[in-house]
């Protein structure tokens, strides 16, 4: 657009003719509408984990894969990290959202294995990267209790939210405070216990705003193995997938309307339970 | 610190180590048991050395891992504590890298495993594992929730503890009053016969006043 952006905070009789939609919302949204015929393709899909199993063939090509690591006060950004998966927890979640959006490019942000003291400052690091780099959706199963980093991860998620990136973060399932899951500008996903993988539901009452299938989810793992697994972490990529389905056919949706779509096409909402 | 207070640590801080260690031996001994589990294990993270080490251990391996140790951020306990994250392994459907490491600092090959981060305000301060549940029962979320309920029990022990261990290396390391805390355990563990030996701290007392 070579247009002067409109001020963030007013708008003008003619500037709502620039800010007209470039595609109609339709009177009743459906997931045929929201993502009918999607693959994901030219969607861009950032792991932010232990790493990634480029080779292991539940998760096929991985576009990008790059480590985060912390020297004193230097911030260490290796892009051709070729440690792989130090866990296999990245590997599982990469192998989600394959299956669920089989044509989305993924990168992986390897912020793991370097100790953990610092790992929260690495976490912060790894995030701000993937920020930058502008993907479209960045799927976080990790999460940090240390109050020091809470707001620069909330300036980091807003950040994200405005420049069109996706931050779709674990839940905690304990009584404790952590970040950056509960900030309003990410989409906070849950478990719940059905097969399903397109199932999904939205919450009424957050601070977890959708929860997702986290339960007996059989997943890739290190050394080209598979595992059957529970936790929210595993709920988190099936919703990371179905954004980047959403994203692949509506290419124009802002953060903002993508939970919209995934509030109105939620199993206990307009999709169906 | 005052010699009251230097006191007064120096009577809570003997013996309360043994108890918080029994404490952690009685938390995973009843995750195991209420899981019907094959062990149960806490890791702390010890901070200096950004290792994790066996602190507590009930069933498989319970006679010889107590006080092992490896590094704090690889694996699926390292994942835990960095992530935050509780796991859970229920399967092993084709054998991945972890059971063989995980074989190889336990001394048995587990089917699954289900791990939780000990969370106490905002530090991470270990790992509860609890290894091989039976087969045939599938994990349900209702199960999540105990294990987090454990988790709760586990990290409070445990931050006894830490507290306990630093209360006690801050004595030791004023070793003129190390003497004080052997006099305090003494008197707390005689506390029958302990009236003339008070009255004589007494009057020590008022000697130094």
């Amino acid at each position: 657009m070579t247009e002067e952006p409109l001020p963030a905070w007013s708008l003008s009789t003619e500037g709502i003719e620039r800010i007209a939609l470039p595609e109609a919302w339709p009177g009743e949204v459906t997931r045929e509408w929201a993502w009918g015929g999607a693959t994901g393709a030219g969607v861009r899909v950032c792991i932010l984990d232990s790493g990634v199993e480029t080779t292991h063939p539940l998760v096929g090509e991985v576009q990008q894969s790059v480590a985060i690591s912390i020297e004193g006060d230097e911030v260490g950004v290796e892009e051709h990290d070729t440690a792989g998966d130090l866990c296999g927890h990245g590997t599982a979640c990469a192998g989600i959202v394959r299956a669920l959006a089989p044509e989305s490019e993924l990168a992986s942000v390897r912020v793991l294995g370097a100790g953990f003291t610092g790992s929260g400052q690495v976490l912060l690091e790894g995030l701000r990267w993937a920020v930058e780099q502008g993907y479209d959706v960045i799927n976080m199963s990790l999460s940090t209790t240390k109050q020091k980093f809470a707001s620069l991860l909330h300036q980091l998620a807003d950040s994200a939210y405005f420049r069109r990136t996706m931050l779709v973060a674990s839940a905690h399932n304990m009584p404790v405070e952590s970040y950056p899951w509960r900030f309003s500008s990410v989409i906070s996903v849950g478990s719940h216990d059905r097969p399903d993988p397109f199932s999904y539901f939205y919450n009424p009452t957050p601070p977890v705003e959708f929860f997702a299938r986290g339960v007996d989810v059989e997943v890739a793992w290190t050394g080209g193995g598979r595992l059957v697994c529970t936790g929210n972490s595993f709920a988190t990529p099936h919703i990371a997938g179905i954004a980047a389905l959403m994203l692949s056919k509506h290419r124009e949706l802002t953060p903002f309307q993508l939970k919209s779509l995934l509030y109105l096409t939620a199993s206990n909402v307009g999709g169906g339970a | 610190m005052s010699d009251d207070l230097r006191s007064a640590v120096a009577a809570g801080v003997l013996g309360a180590e043994t108890n918080y260690r029994e404490l952690l031996q009685s938390i995973v001994a009843v995750a195991r048991a209420i899981f019907r589990a094959k062990a149960s294990s806490i890791f702390l993270l010890d901070e200096e050395s950004d290792e994790l080490v066996f602190e507590a251990v009930a069933g498989e391996g319970s006679e010889s891992l107590v006080g092992r140790r490896f590094p704090s951020s690889t694996g699926i306990a390292g994942f835990v504590l960095v992530s935050r994250q509780p796991l859970v392994i229920e399967d092993v459907l084709e054998d991945p890298r972890f059971s063989r490491e995980t074989a190889e600092s336990t001394g048995f090959v587990p089917k699954g495993l289900m791990a939780v981060p000990l969370l106490h305000e905002e530090l991470a301060l270990g790992v509860l594992e609890v290894l091989d549940r039976p087969s045939e029962a599938r994990f349900t979320l209702e199960e999540m929730d105990l294990l987090g309920l454990f988790a709760g029990q586990a990290a409070i022990a445990l931050d006894l503890l830490q507290r306990a261990r630093r209360a006690q290396a801050t004595l030791d390391d004023r070793g003129e009053l190390a003497v004080l805390a052997r006099v305090a355990q003494k008197l707390e563990q005689r506390r029958d016969e302990a009236g003339a030996a008070l009255a004589l701290l007494s009057a020590l007392e008022r000697v130094l006043e």
